[in-house]
């Protein structure tokens, strides 16, 4: 495919704004002297070169994406006709409280649905991110035991199944980590855990159900003793989707959450972002919270606490984000956000049943909303990886599932169906996976070169880091 | 209620019975009886679309919607052609994960780095990430990229947006850094402090091009200095402006970053926005987040990837430089169709008319009675200065009444204004009017 620099024909160009009715005086300051080169085009070639790229790219609403641990759902496009109101998308955000009453009140709104999911007392629609919200949410332990003058609890506790972002948010935070070992079943070593407490524990950062798909039923246990020992928990959403509705975080002994709306609430990836990072927290935290609080009944106004962190970022969050996830969950509702997360367990444990038999399971017993193959023996027989298998999907129609993740199993794909496949789908997906295993054992030296069906293959990732060349080369 | 689940009641139960369980129940056996939740959640219960709809565009009808906006300050109101939310809105952008699975996902990968690209260009730096979340997100990421050992104060200037400000304390209290104000004098950066206040502890300067106040910085002249203690120079940038402001990379800035949101995203009361930055070649492998590069397939052909991974977070983990995951790919995208709308004498020419009637503007109201407060060459924003404080909420009353969302009242009877294209000389002489009624009463 051609980049969008060499599609450019100088002159080309499309006008859309007047020139100024007004006289235009020479610019001051100083200006540029380098030439400024962007692509010179009509507005078809633009149309169509984004088609073509279009093209080569692959969204949830066009097929099947079981990309363990996050939560590709279809995103309803009502959201999205939602979200592009004119009384959303042309607001300033620096508007007097009076004239947002629209907004604020889908901000209170969604906060207080959130907050009764989680089981918190508080909300911030702030963070931008899942990891933006870890980062939140370590701040406000951070916040919390700073303001007792307690400033020996350096550490934050995290699982070493953990996703990256866990560990790397702590560090951010200013936090040393310690690593807690998974027992064999999957769960935390709770001996571990308690070894590992004392009064230099800051907190425990924990998803349940963990990133091998399995609800750890030692939950109570573990909260308490981080709490006995003076810490706090955080409880990292990632999973919600599984249990929302049925099982709260603060009913399990956390202190703070975040969730994510592009996930769970069915906002979508955008190919990367922009997705939204909701932290909750026990109403002891909840004058540390960033950016402005909404407060009042009828008239409804922006307030910020005098202990607040500050601002993770400017204004009050990916606003229209939030919008996406308030018109999915006023959808949803009540009855359906347990229908949700138990279908979502249902796909799961489906699709897991039709492959037990043929795929090693990691754990094998009831799942939540995703599980975990290891291809680790395949590997040693024959050769092919599970890299090779995820790309063998591929031929098959499939957005393959989740690499090497968590780094705890070998040879690891990490299966998240999520609610919204049908039967059909789950096995058509089932006998794909089926024929890809069968097909490795055939021809184990097609599966390095596989997919066989797609434009690239396999790209050359060490040329790409070692020699990077992250920029159009004009030539000049 | 719509649930997005397709299988029937019927259809369940069987899928539940093929994997040998007996009710829903089953699947819930782990979690322990006295945490489950015994009744319904207190939420609202759940709606067809229509009514979903009709709710949504009730709370949607409670803001108000200026005809003409004359406020900026981080948030700018520009002509967005209709292109871009085509493109932007197609379902496969719309709806893709992160592009780890680069066979079906080069679209999306030459779509980014497409966008570095202009980035680069804008900024006259060599190496651009996929964005992270805001501008002042982006700058204070910067301020961790310049940070080591032995350098970690961060110097900001007083003049900069006070929102970024914030952000950038916040994440300096994360990793126990100390950040400084700059004072600033006549509305820029104040350079004879700034030379005084540099130490062997400093790892970065950050200034605003154009600042807060819409005033232009001496940046080169602050690159010299910073430099010359060894610190690195962090300017934050408005983007539009770039298209015809002395480049990041001509002033010798380090880093350069901003808030991207002009850029074809609408004001959306703060977001989805978008933080872009770029940094000189040496500083490449310090930028945060995703960054894609081209090589080869097994083929020889040219293909695009997410590259220099091991910097980022899911490699390593708490040694990361910064801990993002989801950006705000779509966002990139959006800028990146905006610009290759626009072209270089598109984006010019939206740089000149928010010249021009910002200009025309300040002329404006300076003879209706508000008096501009800085005498500096500036861009598309300046803050005037009323004789007393009560003078301004009147102001921005009076202008209210008309449809019109006036400068922003920045205490002390200042207010800071913006124009930007999309605002004609008939709706600026409208506003000059009422200012000049309200201050004649």
């Amino acid at each position: 495919m051609k980049l969008i620099f060499e599609r450019s024909v100088p002159g080309r160009k499309t006008e859309y704004i007047p020139l100024p009715d007004v006289p235009c005086p020479e610019p001051e300051f100083e200006r540029r002297g380098t030439k400024l080169r962007l692509p010179e085009l009509s507005e078809v070639q633009v149309d169509r070169h984004y088609t073509e790229l279009a093209g080569e790219t692959r969204g949830v609403n066009g097929g099947f994406y079981p990309l363990g641990s996050c939560t590709m759902k279809y995103n309803p496009p009502m959201a999205e006709v939602c979200a592009a109101l004119p009384g959303f998308a042309d607001v300033h955000p620096l508007q007097t409280d009076e004239s947002i009453q629209g907004c604020l009140e889908v901000m209170d709104m969604t906060e207080r649905i959130l907050a009764e999911i989680t089981g918190m007392d508080a909300m911030t629609l702030q963070p931008a991110a899942g990891a933006h919200g870890e980062f939140t949410g370590l701040l406000l332990i951070k916040a919390f035991h700073r303001s007792r003058g307690d400033t020996l609890r350096r550490k934050i506790l995290v699982p070493d199944s953990a996703h990256g972002t866990n560990p790397a948010s702590a560090a951010m935070a200013g936090f040393e980590v310690v690593n807690i070992p998974s027992d064999s079943r999957g769960y935390v070593d709770l001996e571990e855990l308690k070894k590992r407490l004392g009064p230099d524990t800051a907190g425990l950062m924990l998803t349940n159900p963990n990133t091998v798909g399995l609800f750890d039923p030692q939950i109570s246990e573990i909260t308490r003793a981080v709490h006995e020992a003076g810490g706090l928990n955080y409880y990292d959403g990632a999973n919600l989707n599984a249990i929302m509705g049925i099982v709260r975080p603060g009913d399990m002994g956390f202190d703070v959450v975040h969730v994510n709306l592009h996930k769970t609430f069915a906002t979508p990836h955008g190919g990367g972002g922009p997705g939204s990072g909701p932290v909750g927290c026990k109403a002891f935290l909840s004058d540390f919270l960033p950016g402005f609080r909404v407060r009042g009944e009828k008239e409804l106004k922006r307030e910020n606490a005098a202990s607040r962190i500050g601002d993770v970022r400017s204004f009050g969050g990916n606003f229209t984000v939030v919008v996406k996830a308030l018109a999915y969950l006023l959808s949803i509702g009540r009855e359906g956000v347990p229908r949700t997360a138990s279908n979502a367990v249902l796909n799961a444990n489906y699709l897991m049943h039709r492959l037990r038999d043929v795929y090693p399971m990691a754990f094998d017993q009831t799942c939540m909303h995703e599980f975990v193959i290891t291809l680790e023996k395949l590997r040693e027989e024959t050769g092919v990886s599970a890299m090779d298998i995820a790309k063998t999907l591929i031929d098959y129609g499939m957005h393959p599932p989740t690499m090497y993740c968590p780094l705890i199993v070998h040879e690891a794909l990490m299966v998240e169906p999520t609610e919204t496949e049908s039967r059909e789908t789950l096995d058509a997906a089932a006998d794909a996976f089926r024929d890809a295993l069968e097909q490795a054992r055939l021809h184990p030296e097609e599966g390095h070169l596989r997919p066989l069906t797609t434009r690239i293959r396999r790209p050359d990732e060490v040329r790409a880091a070692r020699k990077p060349v992250i920029r159009y080369d004009f030539g000049d | 209620m719509s649930i997005y689940v397709p299988n029937t009641d019927r259809e369940q139960q069987e899928m539940l019975e093929a994997c040998g369980f007996q009710s829903f129940d089953d699947l819930y056996a782990l979690i322990p009886e006295e945490l489950k939740r015994k009744e319904a959640l207190d939420i609202p219960e759940g709606k067809p679309e229509m009514e979903v709809r009709q709710l949504l565009q009730e709370m949607a009808g409670k803001n108000r919607v200026y005809a003409s906006v004359f406020r900026g300050a981080g948030a700018y109101r520009h002509f967005i052609p209709a292109i871009v939310g085509s493109v932007t809105g197609k379902e496969e952008f719309r709806t893709a994960y992160t592009p780890y699975q680069a066979e079906i996902s080069q679209g999306l990968l030459q779509s980014i780095f497409e966008y570095q690209t202009d980035i680069c260009e804008l900024t006259g730096l060599a190496a651009s990430n996929a964005g992270v979340y805001d501008g002042a997100t982006a700058a204070a990421e910067a301020c961790e990229m310049c940070r080591d050992r032995k350098r970690s104060k961060a110097l900001v200037s007083a003049s900069v947006d006070p929102k970024i400000l914030s952000v950038v304390r916040t994440y300096a209290f994360g990793r126990d850094a100390e950040v400084v104000l700059i004072p600033e004098r006549d509305g820029v950066t104040d350079l004879d402090a700034l030379q005084g206040m540099l130490d062997d502890a400093t790892a970065c300067v950050l200034i605003q091009q154009p600042n807060y106040y819409g005033c232009e910085e001496n940046a080169a002249r602050t690159a010299e200095i910073a430099h010359s203690a060894g610190a690195k120079l962090i300017m934050s940038c408005n983007p539009i402006a770039l298209a015809v402001m002395k480049t990041p990379g001509e002033c010798g800035a380090d880093i350069a970053v901003g808030e991207g949101q002009p850029l074809g995203m609408p004001l959306q009361f703060g977001g989805p926005y978008l933080g872009f930055m770029a940094a000189d070649e040496k500083m490449t492998r310090r930028l945060p987040g995703r960054i894609v590069g081209e090589t080869t397939d097994m083929n020889g052909e040219r293909c695009y990837v997410l590259t220099m991974q091991a910097r980022e977070q899911h490699i390593r983990r708490e040694k990361a430089g910064s801990n993002i995951c989801s950006n705000e790919a779509l966002c990139a995208l959006t800028a990146a169709v905006y610009l290759a709308a626009m072209g270089p004498e598109g984006l010019r020419s939206v740089a000149l008319s928010c010249h021009a009637n910002a200009h025309y503007l300040r002329n404006a109201l300076s003879q209706a009675g508000l008096r501009p407060l800085h005498d500096r060459p500036f861009f598309h924003e300046f803050v005037t200065q009323a004789d007393r404080a009560e003078l301004v909420p009147e102001i921005l009353q009076a202008l209210d009444r008309e449809g019109i969302l006036g400068g922003l009242d920045l205490g002390e009877g200042r207010m800071l204004w913006c124009a930007t294209e999309m605002n004609r000389r008939a709706s600026m002489d409208k506003a000059a009017q009422i200012v000049k009624e309200v201050l004649c009463r």
